[in-house]
């Protein structure tokens, strides 16, 4: 859940009462329905905008909060080729923060106000961020099944209607290709390695489960539906097919390496469908809520960058000197 | 020869090395998305500097290979300068910082194209280019935080002269220094020391701040010989606590 499609009951109520002008509506739902993607300056339905702003914003926060617990790593990272390519993957996500602000800005929200409701807690990141990273084994898991899941989830919205958000998603997901890669190499040299680094992967596997579990949202049976994100291509897959789609890629690769997940109930049905123990769904809410283990931390990373920076920014509003990005 | 080479080419790695870590230290955290991003490819740049300049020692001069003499020195073999050692402070110390070390880097690599060790003229010719980026981006916000509002000015110029005399340490001589100089093979910090004052000077002055006074005996000596700040030896610690949980295994 990158950018979260769950509606809360509010949100669901309002969106069935919402009118819109019957002709423009349906000419809308027909593009979307022929394929076409909507740009900034076609019209769409109120509760389409907002929903889109939010999803967008959360994914845009979730990329970059997410690169706080990786970047801790940055300056710990054990030689000089995962050292160049932590930099490189947490500067990435950054720039994903970045690409979808714009994408975001293109809706009528600036990425100051989307930045302060990160702060003020009106604004949602992905749950999984809230959790420490508490060994380097931590960054090989995180590179290859949180980054894992992200991809799942960006792959099936990068087929989504709006065509910003589709542009952004699809160089994203290039880019996600080699933190897959990367964090792959990394959990097979400590699954291949000494005895410390096979036991600190399997720690670091034991408690990223049911946060990866989480990260795709609360079962089918217990959110909200939404008939009509699905049909304007809001919401593209169910949380449980997602989740599923997630397990049937990932988990056999963890195994592979005689590492195994803190679950018996874990396995694939005949039917391709995974089982798995029910990973307290209270836990997520509590977390999500504000209660998990770095919640607070995150947020003040976040209002300290932002408090620290702003002569920086009011000192630029009046630029004479052309900017000029250093590239690597 | 060879232990004149050296020395100029652990001081060169261990400075890109230390300015690496501290550059990247500003992941996340940046006063935008933009300086995030800035600082971390500056990072990687001169982290990738110190991985070359290690290379050489290790291909050409006989020394261990670059993770080894990066992850497993103590701290008083390091010969980095004190100012890349201080701690990223706030953004103006930083950025003052990047801009007084980089306009010194881009000087001595471009000094060292012309150098008769060929691997280190090589190298001086590709790492030239990329530092000529680092100095844009430092010149852009030298100028624009000097003129921009009375705190960013207040700001820059207090640290502009605390850095001053860290900076100035940058060309502390070393007991190789008129070998280097009679065998070609780098002209010098004396020399490098006068284009870098030559260059900054009109920089700092079109910024609207004022170059510090020198006293030379304030300036900051001794890195060059093994002599560290307080921060040091804790960069290190940092920098190797992985590598430093299973020694000898393969990461
Ligand atoms: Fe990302
Ligand atoms: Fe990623
Ligand atoms: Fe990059």
């Amino acid at each position: 859940m990158y950018g979260s499609t769950n509606l809360s009951e509010e949100d669901a109520k309002r969106m069935n009462s919402t009118v819109e002008d019957p002709e423009k509506l349906e000419a809308f739902e027909s593009r979307i329905a022929r394929g076409e993607k909507i740009e900034p300056q076609d019209w769409m339905p109120v509760e389409y905008r907002k929903q889109l702003i939010r999803m967008i914003e959360q994914h845009a926060h979730s990329e970059i909060v997410g690169a706080l617990p990786e970047g801790t790593w940055i300056t710990r990272a054990p030689n000089f080729r995962r050292k160049l390519a932590l930099i490189a993957k947490v500067q990435d996500e950054i720039g994903h923060g970045q690409l979808l602000y714009s994408a975001a800005e293109t809706l009528g929200k600036t990425r100051e106000e989307m930045l302060n409701d990160l702060l003020n807690g009106k604004s949602k990141y992905s749950n999984v961020f809230n959790y420490p990273a508490k060994t380097w084994a931590d960054i090989a898991v995180i590179g290859f099944l949180v980054d894992g899941a992200a991809i799942v989830n960006q792959v099936i919205n990068s087929k989504g209607s709006y065509g910003p958000y589709c542009r952004a998603l699809e160089r994203i997901c290039y880019e996600e290709s080699f933190h897959l890669k990367q964090g792959h190499d990394n959990v097979v040299y400590l699954a291949t390695g000494t005895k410390h680094q096979r036991a600190i992967l399997q720690d670091a596997i034991n408690r990223w489960y049911v946060p990866l579990l989480h990260f795709f949202g609360p079962p089918d049976k217990m959110s909200a539906h939404s008939e009509k994100l699905m049909k304007w291509k809001v919401k593209l897959a169910s949380n449980d097919d997602m989740r599923n789609q997630f397990l049937d890629q990932y988990v056999p690769k963890i195994w592979e390496l005689d590492i195994t997940f803190p679950d018996p109930n874990l396995k694939k049905n005949n039917d391709g469908i995974w089982e798995f123990s029910d990973p307290d769904w209270n836990e997520f809410k509590r977390v999500i809520n504000g209660g998990g283990p770095c919640n607070a931390e995150r947020i003040a990373v976040r209002k300290f960058a932002e408090e620290a920076g702003r002569w920086v920014r009011q000192a630029l509003m009046n630029p004479t000197e052309k900017y000029v990005v250093p590239l690597a | 020869m060879s232990n004149a080479l050296k020395d100029l080419l652990f001081k060169m790695a261990d400075d890109a090395l230390i300015i690496g870590h501290r550059n990247s230290e500003w992941t996340g955290i940046g006063p935008m998305l933009e300086e995030d991003l800035a600082f971390s490819s500056m990072a990687q740049d001169k982290i990738g500097h110190a991985q070359a300049l290690y290379k050489i020692l290790n291909e050409v001069l006989g020394e261990a290979d670059a993770d080894t003499l990066a992850f497993k020195r103590e701290e008083k073999q390091f010969k980095c300068c004190q100012l890349v050692e201080q701690p990223i402070g706030e953004y103006d110390f930083s950025i003052v910082r990047q801009f007084l070390f980089d306009h010194a880097e881009l000087i001595r690599y471009d000094m060292l194209t012309q150098s008769s060790f060929q691997p280190l003229a090589q190298l001086a010719k590709k790492v030239k280019g990329e530092i000529k980026y680092h100095v844009m981006h430092a010149d852009t916000f030298v100028k624009q935080l000097g003129k921009g509002t009375e705190e960013s000015k207040a700001r820059m110029q207090s640290s502009l002269n605390y850095a001053w005399h860290f900076a100035l340490g940058i060309f502390e001589k070393s007991e190789f220094e008129n070998e280097l100089i009679s065998e070609n093979i780098f002209a010098g910090e004396e020399e490098l020391k006068k284009r870098w004052l030559e260059k900054i000077t009109p920089i700092i002055e079109a910024a609207t701040l004022k170059v510090p006074v020198t006293d030379e005996s304030k300036i900051i000596y001794g890195g060059r010989k093994g002599f560290h700040s307080e921060y040091l030896k804790p960069l290190l610690d940092e920098m190797c606590e992985v590598v430093r949980t299973d020694i000898d295994a393969e990461w």
